[in-house]
């Protein structure tokens, strides 16, 4: 049987996990704390592979009609 | 590679800009053009405070207005009927959770893709019940026995040999009947002793055979192999992604459904994003009107910022906001407003709608900033 990669599905953006220093540098970008971003699940498919706990937050790199690629974040929720 | 001129912009404008700026024009004038474009851009963007979901609205909502409410049957035509036009759209933007017409478009790997028995592997992906495979139901009331004799035709157009499906048949109906296969005739023996209900469990045992379970995807009860540009495809009715990724001969990168739970499901929050930005658009596009995808984009961001599906709806998106006032505006008011003094909610009146009812100044354009100054006294 295949095995079947989730990160692979063209609908899949590519999800990365962002390091200490990149976290403060996007809440001092944008002047926001934690409770602004939007939220993903631990247990969503997309992000089973990157090992992320509670708490850690996740840069999407999308695929954009409009712009090319735009990026986008969201912290991991239980 | 980027060019040294375009360096600085890297962060400033999207890439998608830059690199038709790098591709079309010449480097002597680049500097130039950049630095006009970034005007440009500048002034294209959208003003912080600007109501965009309100923008948003009235663009889906006024061309929504003149999409046909039925869908178009094509008689003769090999398609399938697939609900378009508004019902898909509010069906989409509710987030309902079972959708009226569930299909898949299975891709299909090489050398599969170029129509390599593509019959055998649609009929694999169809979900075959036992009453298909039946030619003929005999009855025996007497011994409360059902004697099915089976299509063989079928079964070998099928590729099911008889032993495989007597043991999906065993499987379907361990608890009602005992299992027998003879000479092409399977027959069930009710297990069931009492004379007096045998008759109607009799009946009820031989319209369940029919739903026995054999082979293929549960849930999908239709295929339509096609080609299209140069490669063939398997669109499927009924949908069940998880099951479709399983089977080795599917392109498990391409294959999707119009589910957007089972996408979210199989494939995270972000693609059910993307699946719900591309139905909307297909229904807008094939009913011939245009909206930006920007107001799509934005009404699909809020449909996941939870990390969920949620609905358009008093049960979705409404429910997420934290004022009392804002979410009795949109539906059943009493309801909210009893269940908030109950709970002692406290509204900050922090965003429009709530400030529209209390005639206030609401947090949008121009009322977004406030104003602190120190007021000097002239002194004489």
């Amino acid at each position: 049987m295949a095995k079947f990669d989730v990160t692979k599905h063209e609908l899949v953006p590519k999800h990365s996990k962002l390091t200490e220093k990149e976290r403060k540098e996007l809440f001092e970008k944008y002047a926001i704390d934690m409770p602004n971003l939007p939220r993903i699940y631990k247990s969503d498919p997309a992000i089973l592979a990157l090992d992320v706990k509670e708490g850690d937050i996740v840069k999407i790199s999308r695929k954009s009609p409009t712009a090319g690629e735009t990026v986008f974040y969201r912290r991991v929720v239980g | 590679m980027v060019h040294s001129e375009l360096k600085e912009y890297e962060d400033k404008l999207p890439p998608k800009i830059l690199q038709e700026i790098e591709e079309k024009c010449p480097s002597s004038k680049m500097k130039k053009v950049v630095q006009k474009v970034y005007e440009e851009f500048l002034s294209a963007q959208i003003d912080a405070g600007e109501a965009v979901g309100l923008v948003g609205a009235e663009s889906i909502g006024e061309p929504g207005t003149q999409m046909t409410l039925n869908t178009f049957h094509y008689a003769g035509v090999a398609e399938m009927n697939v609900t378009m036009g508004l019902p898909r759209i509010i069906e989409i933007l509710d987030g309902r959770k079972s959708i009226t017409t569930p299909q898949m478009e299975i891709f299909l790997k090489a050398p599969y893709n170029k129509g390599k028995d593509i019959r055998e592997i649609a009929l694999q992906v169809k979900e075959t019940k036992l009453g298909e495979l039946v030619a003929e139901y005999g009855l025996n009331i007497v011994d409360l026995k059902i004697e099915l004799k089976l299509n063989m035709e079928k079964l070998n157009a099928l590729d099911v040999t008889p032993a495989y499906l007597v043991k999906a048949v065993e499987k379907g109906l361990a608890s009602e009947a005992n299992v027998k296969f003879e000479g092409g005739v399977i027959s069930l023996k009710l297990k069931c002793k009492d004379d007096e209900r045998g008759l109607n469990a009799l009946y009820r045992l031989k319209e369940k055979s029919k739903e026995v379970y054999v082979r293929g995807v549960k849930g999908v009860t239709q295929i339509l192999p096609v080609k299209r540009k140069e490669e063939f495809l398997i669109i499927t009715a009924g949908s069940n992604l998880k099951k479709v990724f399983e089977l080795d001969f599917v392109d498990t990168d391409r294959t999707t459904t119009n589910d957007i739970y089972e996408i979210a499901e199989a494939l995270g929050i972000e693609a059910a994003r993307q699946a719900i930005m591309d139905e909307v658009f297909k229904v807008i596009e094939t009913q011939g009107l245009n909206v930006d995808i920007r107001h799509i984009m934005l009404v699909a961001d809020t449909m996941t910022v939870s990390g969920e599906i949620k609905g358009i709806t008093r049960y979705g998106v409404v429910s997420e906001k934290a004022s009392v006032l804002a979410r009795a505006s949109f539906e059943t008011p009493i309801k909210h407003i009893i269940n908030a003094a109950l709970k002692g909610e406290v509204d900050q009146l922090n965003s429009v709608v709530e400030n529209v009812m209390l005639n206030q100044p609401v947090p949008v354009g121009t009322g977004l900033p406030g104003l602190i100054t120190k007021i000097v006294r002239k002194e004489k």
